[in-house]
């Protein structure tokens, strides 16, 4: 019989045995954990590549003083026969920025439309992301790919496909010319609703998958529980979804207010002369006015303006972070 | 309401899904300050009966009502009904204080109540120390207790449990059963528990509801459900049963006799009403109710039958047998270890009689 088997000194050793098994493992368990450590440096290398490089360069013109030569720029290193001689910087380029006002009331209404467009973005692809979330997962995958499906066309043609609709003598003009609602055209073209829509309709999928992502991990039983607690479906919208859905938010509006703020190509095709947008008076400074010192300060102002929400997201990210574990 | 008026009254309740039906025409009555089980396998219908009392889904036909008022089309935040959800649902993003707190808030107490209230649930439950903890850091037992505070903290008039200790290790489980079982009958609240464990339905529930493909199969105390199945599919359900079919042979004043061909044994069974010669009935036989000797057991009024042990399962307390019959058929056999020993009266390969009271064997209709 089994239990007569047993010897008794082999019982009384097991829970040594027991004790060791545990530990084992424990210190195996560092090894991929020391793996995975460096595996996670790697965005680093691409980083200091793709990101860190280019900035100091752009750092370093930006102390430079403008001339007439290729490159339009003096140098930073001066050297002479002996060697390095010594290092020419200057802080004029940025001390133009702020003493002339222009800047200030320009970068003021990029952060302005930037965050208009956002709020557009975010107001439209709320409902979008939520529908989609609780659509069947078949159907979810579908309509996911229809959000992603314009990327498949250069975003430069897309932008231009809008003047087609939006000119005088454009499409919806036309159209509605045509049916008598109208009788002179709308002016929809060159002017900032045309950069609202521009932002609006290239920047929504960047707000929509974010959101839809926060979204569909939510759990449903949450609202059946704020029903059953007394929470009519508004009620539980707001006390439940929207604060779980924060960090979908917070992504989306980065994603879409970041690369906004500098946006060129949307202020350059669809904007007018009085659009103010930064992106393209540092496009004038660097192939107009072929003045890239000061070009070059305006790009390290922008970033240093645009890095202080980042950090402040990394920051309730991962105070959310230390909450969950 | 009158003290007399059935807490919750279903009638001819059933629920479509697109052409399925997952209710079909239940009818049961609840009384007050019972706890009630619903007891199935999974899609027999059961989660789909309690979200049309919590309100979450809209019966196709019939009428809920609850303390005599017809609660059939009402929103689940208009029902005087609490729900605790198998997955707990806890407000991630809020304390513990705030999810207990969160119902009362909708209510629109004044703070001060909801924080007295707040804490005294949070007492009964023993979590006072931990009102400020967000669900994440709690433990499971913890969470389950959260869950439990914010459904009750409403005073509901029917509290649903769904699948309560599912969650739960086998430890914990046993002791919050018990827990759970005296809050109950401090409260006076009508509980009813939706569950697929017929253990965690037999402990708690002062009457069990066993449903099978959206009806009811059988309604009764435990031991009702248990000694008196009401068919195989209840019997085979709860707990272990051998199933026999045979033929009458004999019928007349209670009783009859079958002929059993997979036993090759004929056997006796107290029956009323029991169907004529020639007929078909399938009786049962719970596995503790035979007894198992090498020698040939005496007594009267037994059915006896003899076999090989095939199987022996040694639990300690108890040992399971597997007893193969001359015709194949193995039934199977508990035995309490009443007597301390080392060495088994019965071994493996050992023949042995089976024998069991005639009035022990339960005769199933269907």
């Amino acid at each position: 019989m089994g239990s007569g088997q047993h010897d008794p000194a082999a019982f009384l050793s097991q829970p040594c045995e027991h004790t060791r098994q545990v530990s084992a493992p424990a210190k195996k368990a560092t090894d991929p954990q020391l793996w995975l450590r460096r595996a996670l440096r790697m965005p680093y290398l691409w980083l200091l590549l793709f990101f860190l490089a280019p900035f100091l360069i752009i750092l370093k013109i930006s102390v430079a003083e403008p001339m007439i030569a290729q490159p339009p720029f003096s140098a930073l290193l001066v050297w002479g026969a002996h060697g390095l001689q010594g290092i020419r910087a200057t802080f004029e380029n940025y001390s133009f920025l702020f003493r002339d006002g222009y800047y200030g009331i320009i970068v003021l209404s990029s952060l302005k439309m930037a965050a208009i467009g956002t709020v557009l973005c975010l107001l439209l692809g709320y409902p979008m992301a939520y529908f989609i979330a609780r659509q069947p997962p078949r159907r979810r995958q579908m309509l996911l790919l229809a959000v992603i499906l314009p990327f498949w066309i250069s975003f430069l043609l897309r932008v231009y496909a809008w003047i087609g609709l939006l000119d005088n003598h454009g499409i919806i003009n036309h159209a509605l010319m045509s049916m008598g609602i109208i009788h002179k055209p709308l002016a929809m073209l060159y002017n900032d609703f045309a950069v609202y829509l521009g932002i609006v309709y290239s920047y929504l999928p960047f707000m929509i998958l974010p959101l839809y992502s926060t979204l569909e991990r939510l759990n449903v039983d949450l609202l059946d529980a704020a029903a059953d607690l007394g929470a009519r479906r508004w009620r539980a919208f707001v006390d439940v979804t929207l604060p779980l859905s924060m960090p979908g938010i917070l992504g989306g509006c980065l994603l879409v207010f970041i690369p906004a703020v500098g946006e060129f190509t949307i202020p350059a095709l669809l904007g007018g002369a009085d659009t103010l947008m930064i992106g393209r008076v540092m496009w004038d400074e660097f192939f107009v006015s072929r003045d890239w010192p000061v070009a070059s300060a305006v790009s390290v102002v922008l970033l240093l303006l645009l890095i202080a929400p980042i950090l402040w997201f990394q920051h309730l990210q991962n105070r959310e972070h230390e909450a969950g574990s | 309401m009158n003290e007399a008026t059935p807490m919750v009254q279903i009638r001819g309740l059933s629920k479509h899904f697109d052409g399925v039906v997952a209710v079909n025409n239940v009818s049961l009555d609840i009384q007050r300050g019972e706890l009630f089980a619903i007891l199935g396998s999974s899609g027999c219908g059961k989660t789909t009966l309690l979200r049309m009392l919590a309100g979450f889904e809209r019966p196709s036909s019939g009428q809920i009502l609850i303390d005599g008022v017809d609660m059939t089309e009402a929103p689940p935040y208009e029902r005087p009904v609490n729900l605790m959800f198998q997955s707990y649902a806890l407000f991630p993003h809020m304390s513990v204080e705030g999810n207990v707190g969160y119902g009362l808030r909708k209510e629109g107490l004044p703070a001060a109540q909801i924080r007295e209230r707040v804490a005294e649930m949070l007492a009964l439950v023993k979590l006072d120390n931990l009102a400020a903890r967000k669900p994440d850091k709690l433990s499971g037992g913890q969470q389950q207790r959260v869950a439990l505070a914010r459904a009750l903290v409403k005073r509901p008039k029917l509290l649903l449990l769904d699948e309560p200790l599912a969650a739960l290790d086998r430890k914990l489980r046993e002791h919050t059963q018990f827990e759970l079982a005296n809050l109950q009958y401090q409260l006076g609240t009508t509980f009813v528990v939706v569950t697929h464990d017929q253990d965690e339905a037999m402990v708690l529930a002062s009457r069990i509801a066993v449903m099978a493909e959206g009806r009811i199969a059988q309604v009764g105390t435990p031991a009702e459900v248990y000694e008196y199945p009401a068919n195989r599919h209840v019997a085979s359900f709860v707990g272990n049963i051998n199933l026999i079919d045979g033929v009458v042979t004999d019928a007349g004043a209670g009783r009859a006799t079958l002929r059993c061909e997979a036993l090759n044994a004929s056997l006796s069974v107290v029956c009323e009403d029991a169907p004529a010669a020639g007929a078909a009935l399938c009786i049962a036989v719970r596995p503790e109710k035979i007894t198992i000797s090498r020698a040939a057991p005496e007594g009267q009024d037994r059915n006896v039958v003899k076999g090989v042990v095939r199987d022996l399962g040694y639990f300690g307390d108890q040992s399971l047998y597997r007893v193969r019959l001359s015709s194949g058929t193995v039934l199977q056999v508990s035995a309490q270890n009443l007597r301390r020993s080392a060495s088994l009266t019965i071994e493996w390969d050992d023949e042995v009689y089976l024998s069991w009271e005639v009035a022990s064997t339960i005769p199933l209709r269907s």
